[in-house]
């Protein structure tokens, strides 16, 4: 009897106000799909550096045969010079930071160079002596480029320090601001969701008022009379953040993995699979959204 | 059943209070009118014993609770054991005779099959029997306040706040609602009645208690309404 008339309440509640359900399932539908970007952009740079960071390396160039760098004024790298630059990467204050060091000669070098270019019209103008010798370098903590840096440029017989990472930076920046603007907008509409969800549970309780007046006169319990309400705008905040779900599985789904996994299929991807661990979450904020606006609206409309 | 010790009900800071220091009992199974001009306390004795108000200073005992010493969520239990009838009715427009009287007892978790059987009998015993599928509008102002009435006695209160019940209505009607809540009285519900209808009160002969402003003039067992006559 009570479950039923509670929901019979609930019902006709959302039918009377139907456009106010209506704008607050739009208002949260978009507030919470620009939170479950901003989330999946987050996870997007997590997944990507996860896996490139432990692929990317420095690369150490030495000097090749002509370089116009001060510190190869000397001519090309001699064996002494790779043995001072090996002293230097396994002495004390470095060779913590690294975790491992491969030398690529200039054979090594033009091996791999002939087999990825060998087709192309220029490379009958390279020899094995345009290629440079270069050190790889694993670091333990990627993010420590700079004291490899600072021991090695300048160095004679080193031509150039490159963190191969530096390649990535803008596009790791690119994200963390789409995350900034994507949380920006987040929070904007998230007021705006609170806002709209209080006023609809206040037009909601005022247009019952006699019905809550003569519920509290024949002494129905606070939560008996205020429960529709609260499940009134918590059901319409649900099925805002539905919404939000199905549009951010569709956009992961067609636009991620379909389109960018067909095109750039060499970076990992979040995953439709992502989405749905992000779903919960954006259905728990929901619901928090739609208690707290009840808690702030109820305690004044339908006081005992 | 209801007692006022030295009850006082100050509305705004510095305005005049409401009731001043009113002492006055009520025993269960009276029939007590309650007269004196408009702005006499007459309502705000009824909304101190409803608890929608709480009094500035003073004891309000109703039912053998202390009203100033209750928590706010033992409010509802509390109202279950009392019924109120107003001026305006306030039924529902768009429910029932027999859902506007039956949602007293759905909103407080009443079980269907006693709805089932104590609305019809509730109707029945306020002379409305036939009229369950009605509607307010399609009733006349006494059926109205039939329907109010069997709303506020179907769970059976031990007291029965009726404010100005027959404010609305022509004397023959009148009549009719006073024989009513005379035999709601008889089957042990305390009745107090708010009114200005000096025919009524001088008819009934019952206890009369008049305000006037905020204070207790006179407490008169089988009195009438004007205190000069």
């Amino acid at each position: 009897m009570r479950l039923q008339f509670i929901l019979s309440e609930i019902g006709i509640g959302l039918r009377r106000n139907l456009s106010m359900t209506i704008s607050v399932i739009l208002v949260t539908f978009v507030s919470l799909t620009f939170v479950g970007a901003a989330i999946l952009t987050q996870g997007q740079i997590q997944k990507f550096k996860g896996e490139w960071y432990d692929k990317v390396e420095i690369t150490v160039y030495l000097c090749p045969r002509d370089s116009t760098v001060p510190s190869c004024a000397d001519g090309e790298a001699t064996q002494e010079h790779i043995n001072q630059i090996e002293q230097v990467l396994e002495s004390p204050e470095v060779s913590p930071e690294i975790r491992e060091v491969m030398f690529e000669s200039k054979d090594d070098a033009w091996v791999a160079f002939e087999r990825n270019f060998s087709d192309r019209w220029w490379f009958t103008e390279m020899s094995v002596d345009d290629m440079n010798a270069s050190f790889r370098i694993k670091l333990t903590d990627p993010e420590e480029y700079q004291v490899i840096n600072e021991v090695l440029t300048g160095r004679a017989g080193v031509e150039e320090v490159r963190d191969q990472r530096e390649i990535y930076e803008p596009l790791f920046d690119v994200l963390t601001k789409a995350t900034l603007v994507a949380s920006g907008l987040a929070g904007v509409m998230l007021l705006a969701a609170v806002l709209l969800i209080t006023t609809t549970i206040r037009l909601s309780a005022l247009s019952r008022r006699r019905e809550t007046g003569i519920m509290r006169l024949v002494g129905a319990s606070t939560l008996f009379i205020q429960l529709p309400f609260m499940l009134e705008g918590a059901i319409a905040a649900t099925v805002g953040a539905l919404l939000a779900c199905v549009a951010l599985w569709g956009g992961v789904h067609y636009l991620v993995e379909g389109w960018l996994g067909q095109n750039m299929d060499w970076i990992p991807y979040v995953t439709t699979g992502d989405v749905l661990m992000v779903a919960p979450w954006l259905i728990i904020v929901a619901i928090l959204l739609a208690a707290i606006s009840s808690i702030v609206t109820l305690s004044r409309y339908t006081k005992v | 059943m209801i007692r006022f010790d030295n009850v006082t009900k100050v509305y705004a800071r510095g305005a005049r209070p409401a009731l001043n220091d009113l002492t006055v009992e009520i025993e269960r199974g009276e029939f007590v009118f309650l007269v004196g001009a408009s702005g006499s306390g007459k309502s705000t004795f009824l909304r101190l014993t409803l608890r929608e108000e709480k009094a500035t200073s003073g004891r309000v005992l109703v039912a053998g609770q202390d009203l100033t010493a209750l928590s706010n969520w033992k409010v509802p239990a509390m109202r279950r054991k009392i019924g109120a009838v107003f001026q305006d009715f306030r039924l529902l427009p768009n429910k029932t005779v027999f859902e506007n009287v039956a949602f007293a007892l759905q909103v407080i978790g009443k079980p269907k099959h006693h709805i089932l059987t104590t609305v019809p009998e509730t109707l029945d015993m306020v002379g409305l029997a036939g009229k369950e599928k009605r509607r307010p509008h399609e009733l006349s102002g006494g059926e109205q306040q039939r329907v109010a009435i069997a709303r506020a006695f179907v769970n059976r209160p031990d007291i029965l706040l009726c404010d100005e019940p027959t404010g609305n209505l022509d004397p023959t009607t009148s009549l009719g609602i006073m024989r009513l809540l005379d035999r709601i009285n008889r089957t042990g519900t305390t009745v107090v009645m708010a009114t200005h209808d000096d025919e009524i009160v001088d008819q009934m002969r019952k206890r009369v208690i008049e305000l006037q402003t905020g204070e207790l003039v006179r407490d008169q067992s089988r009195g009438v309404y004007g205190s000069s006559r």
